[in-house]
């Protein structure tokens, strides 16, 4: 591992800062590459996809700087990890911003939590989901190894995906919250593994170490 | 399982120390920011926030780069606040590492800022801070607080609960709520203002003014109905850990992250 590179897709939404660093952390030796340069993007070995903030402003930049498209590259060919917007970013649409149609790499939507949530008590529940909730494991991965099943890690958001038919672990907040996506060489989280401790730290070392799938059925659009 | 009700320990940085005073008077220094941030850590908080108390430029550098030197070895949430008043502030602390920052007196000044600083960055790194105090009652006999800035010396006549309703309506996140009559006296938050904010909106509070033991964490969210709550100096000066905190908070049926 130690001559491979992670590259962390710049598009000017968000913590890459703390990405990189937690990589940094982790990587034993794999170089780290912070980037907007296509090539560089898909000429690294794994790709992290993060994000922080609105959809809208997100496949704004993404566009504005062919990065659309690249994503959509990666997605068919190395391992890639969404993080946040990055993973909601994948699916096919989200309620935020009046309704953005998204990358549509993976079958999905972004749903809002709603101004009246409430838990299985009734007690009312605040938005954004922020803070420590627990994952529970909804397959066997690679990228959960080593995390015990329900293990807390840090979420902040307001929107939550939907997204059934590849769900990798779920959250409970109010709704069922499709907390990691896993559909061949894509894994996606919502929470934020670079500020979730010892959890979110293994959760970028099992990804830095995943031995990819060779084959891919991802329908990518044109 | 559920979300967990979140401890935060608070550093007071003041050019590069971690202090503490009561009632913002009287500091006492509690170490070096880097290492006291590591030792939270590794007890387990669930976040750390950092207040700068620095009036100076060249503190201010200073500030930048203790941030810099946390989040490379900190990897849970950190929340830096004090003298962000532009946007470029706010762009220097995340990308110094911070993941969210607290807004004070430059929301007094100028209340679009919230807005702004959302639209921009996100409600999820915004938190509002308040500082309040109660002062005479309302006429209908209601208790009122009041903002008041400068340390709690200056009364600004702004009603507390509706600026926290203001402040989150134009986008902030969070907010993390002072008493400034409990800051540093260990006699407990202000629950009755805690409730009443937390009320108020929908996004999540952080107690924070006053605790002296984890009776005050516990009724902090319990009565208080807080989210997080916020404590310095019983962590600062190991009356308790994070941990034990943890624990006596379990044992009282508060979900934590253990």
């Amino acid at each position: 591992m130690s001559s491979s590179s992670v590259a962390v897709v710049d598009y000017g939404m968000g913590n890459l800062h703390s990405v990189a660093s937690a990589l940094d952390k982790v990587g034993d030796g794999v170089k780290v590459i912070v980037t907007d340069c296509p090539d560089t993007i898909l000429s690294a070995d794994r790709v992290i996809f993060p994000g922080v903030g609105a959809i809208r402003d997100c496949m704004a930049e993404l566009k504005s700087r062919g990065l659309d498209e690249v994503i959509q590259e990666v997605a068919a060919q190395k391992p890639m990890l969404g993080i946040c917007l990055g993973m909601q970013a994948l699916l096919e649409n989200s309620e935020e911003n009046g309704g953005v149609e998204c990358l549509d790499i993976l079958p999905g939507a972004v749903k809002f939590f709603g101004n009246d949530l409430h838990d299985s008590a009734g007690t009312r529940l605040k938005v954004p989901h922020m803070g420590w909730n627990n994952v529970a494991h909804s397959i066997e991965h690679p990228l959960w190894e080593g995390i015990a099943n329900n293990s807390r890690f840090y979420f902040v958001h307001s929107y939550y995906v939907d997204a059934p038919d590849f769900v990798a672990g779920t959250a409970d907040y109010g709704v069922q919250v499709h907390a990691a996506l896993a559909c061949e060489n894509v894994f996606a989280v919502q929470f934020h593994p670079e500020k979730s401790g010892e959890a979110g730290l293994r959760l970028l070392r099992n990804f830095l170490n995943w031995d990819r799938p060779t084959a891919s059925f991802f329908p990518v659009s044109d | 399982m559920a979300l967990a009700k979140r401890i935060i320990p608070c550093l007071d940085v003041d050019k590069g120390r971690v202090v503490k005073g009561v009632n913002f008077v009287g500091i006492r220094d509690a170490g070096d920011p880097v290492e006291v941030a590591k030792r939270y850590n590794e007890q387990g908080a669930d976040e750390i926030t950092f207040l700068d108390i620095t009036a100076t430029h060249e503190g201010r550098e200073t500030t930048v780069h203790t941030v810099e030197q946390i989040a490379a070895e900190v990897f849970i949430p950190l929340t830096v606040g004090g003298g962000i008043r532009e946007i470029k502030d706010i762009r220097t602390m995340l990308n110094a590492g911070a993941d969210k920052v607290g807004i004070n007196s430059a929301a007094i000044h100028r209340p679009d800022f919230v807005k702004e600083a959302a639209d921009r960055f996100g409600s999820q790194c915004i938190v509002i801070a308040i500082d309040a105090k109660r002062v005479a009652d309302e006429a209908d006999g209601r208790p009122r607080w009041e903002i008041f800035t400068h340390g709690g010396r200056k009364q600004t006549g702004i009603n507390a609960v509706e600026w926290a309703i203001k402040m989150v309506e134009n986008g902030a996140g969070e907010v993390l709520l002072t008493s400034m009559d409990g800051d540093g006296t260990k006699a407990g938050y202000d629950l009755a203002l805690t409730r009443a904010i937390s009320e108020a909106v929908p996004v999540p509070v952080i107690a924070s003014g006053g605790v002296g033991n984890l009776d005050h964490m516990v009724a902090g969210i319990k009565e208080g109905l807080a989210d997080a709550v916020l404590a310095a100096s019983i962590f600062h000066f190991a009356e308790y850990t994070v941990p034990e905190a943890k624990a006596y908070m379990a044992a009282r049926g508060i979900e934590v992250r253990l």
